[in-house]
């Protein structure tokens, strides 16, 4: 439960350590783009923390981070193929980034620090809290550009396109979205 | 004429019109993580142009040469992902050596060159785009040069921000989001700029 809470606040992969920040502002142009992109980290993350503490002492020391990378580089491409077949949409809209999950600095650095260092129940735990905290500021940053840029929310229509600022789903909104709910994440939790 | 006005194209998109950084949300960390000093973000950018342009024609030979006659293309990312790591520990041991200074400059962040995404990230964009390999090449230069323009563009602007008193909430990090933000809308002004070229150069 610690280890859990741990990943959502203390450790809030977006909003304290700024990791992972391409798909971050990337994909969230809608709540549930940054949803599934959310989703798709977690499931490698929770899969590769596993793998990673499980073979962690088979792994010689001058070799760990190649094969650390070409584990999360498999489980990509399994997800890739997976979203591909069974999720066509969210594969067109999240495009390109679904291969970058790869070189998304979270999930090594989880290996890294987590995984390499604890028993694969508590990797798990920790894959789950960190997948979760990065989710829940994808959604959180997807609903703010999508209701400040189209007035909607998950697709429903709150107050319509005519009062929507389209500039947050537009490239700067997703800078000064983030910058803004960093601020009140700060003055909430720190 | 035609190669040379869509090469041109190529460029002018690539830094102005869809800048790496401020439109495609790629290399965000470095962007973020070596901009505080002028001098020091161009070192990063020169050297991420440096890795892209090696990178990409190197991927581009893979796949046309192995991944593709094999079919092997499912194997893309981790073959791209390897190669680029291996690059990358290569220009790390040449720069130590050769360019003492500038390694020392870079520091952590040469090694975080492989974890830049938008080097894995133009090198399966110039394959989806088909492009050849010179135009790949371009892409990757001129995209490049765009991630140097943006860092040194907002590597100045962070020496200023240094300079005034922001609340407490914003400083640090949020700043330099909402300062991101302005730049970016200010590279939106860019936008439609190919489309015109486009019409102008007849293609």
């Amino acid at each position: 439960m610690k280890v859990l809470l741990n990943g959502i606040i203390k450790e809030n992969p977006t909003f304290v350590l700024l990791l992972g920040m391409c798909p971050t502002l990337g994909t969230t142009s809608s709540a549930i783009n940054g949803m599934s992109m959310g989703l798709a980290t977690m499931a490698v993350l929770i899969v590769s923390n596993l793998i990673i503490s499980l073979i962690k002492k088979l792994v010689p020391d001058m070799v760990r981070i190649p094969s650390y990378i070409v584990v999360i580089a498999s489980l990509v491409t399994v997800l890739q193929m997976l979203i591909k077949a069974y999720a066509p949409d969210v594969d067109k809209s999240l495009g390109l980034f679904i291969p970058l999950i790869v070189v998304n600095c979270i999930i090594l650095g989880r290996a890294e620090a987590f995984a390499a260092k604890n028993n694969p129940l508590a990797s798990i735990f920790d894959g789950i809290g960190i997948g979760i905290g990065f989710t829940i500021a994808l959604t959180c940053l997807g609903a703010a550009r999508e209701l400040l840029g189209t007035g909607a929310i998950f697709g429903h229509t709150l107050w319509g396109e005519s009062y929507g600022m389209l500039m947050f789903v537009l490239a700067p909104g997703a800078f000064l979205a983030l910058g803004y709910l960093i601020v009140v994440f700060n003055k909430i939790f720190r | 004429m035609e190669t040379v006005l869509s090469l041109i194209l190529i460029i002018i998109t690539a830094i102005f019109v869809n800048n790496v950084v401020l439109a495609q949300f790629l290399g965000i960390c470095p962007f973020l993580g070596v901009s505080k000093k002028v001098d020091t973000a161009s070192g990063m950018g020169m050297a991420v142009t440096a890795v892209l342009v090696v990178a990409t024609a190197v991927t581009y030979g893979i796949q046309k040469l192995v991944l593709d006659p094999y079919d092997l293309a499912y194997l893309q990312t981790i073959a791209f992902i390897l190669v680029i790591a291996a690059l990358v520990q290569m220009i790390e041991i040449i720069l130590k050596k050769t360019m003492p200074a500038l390694y020392q400059a870079l520091g952590v962040f040469l090694p975080l060159i492989t974890t830049n995404c938008c080097i894995l990230g133009v090198a399966i964009l110039v394959i989806q785009k088909d492009y050849n390999l010179l135009e790949g090449l371009i892409y990757a230069a001129s995209t490049g040069i765009g991630f140097l323009l943006a860092m040194v563009l907002f590597a100045g602007l962070r020496e200023q921000l240094d300079l005034v008193n922001v609340p407490k909430s914003f400083a640090g990090v949020p700043i330099a989001l909402v300062t991101a933000g302005l730049l970016a809308m200010a590279f939106m002004g860019f936008s439609g700029v190919d489309g015109g070229l486009k019409i102008l150069f007849g293609l």
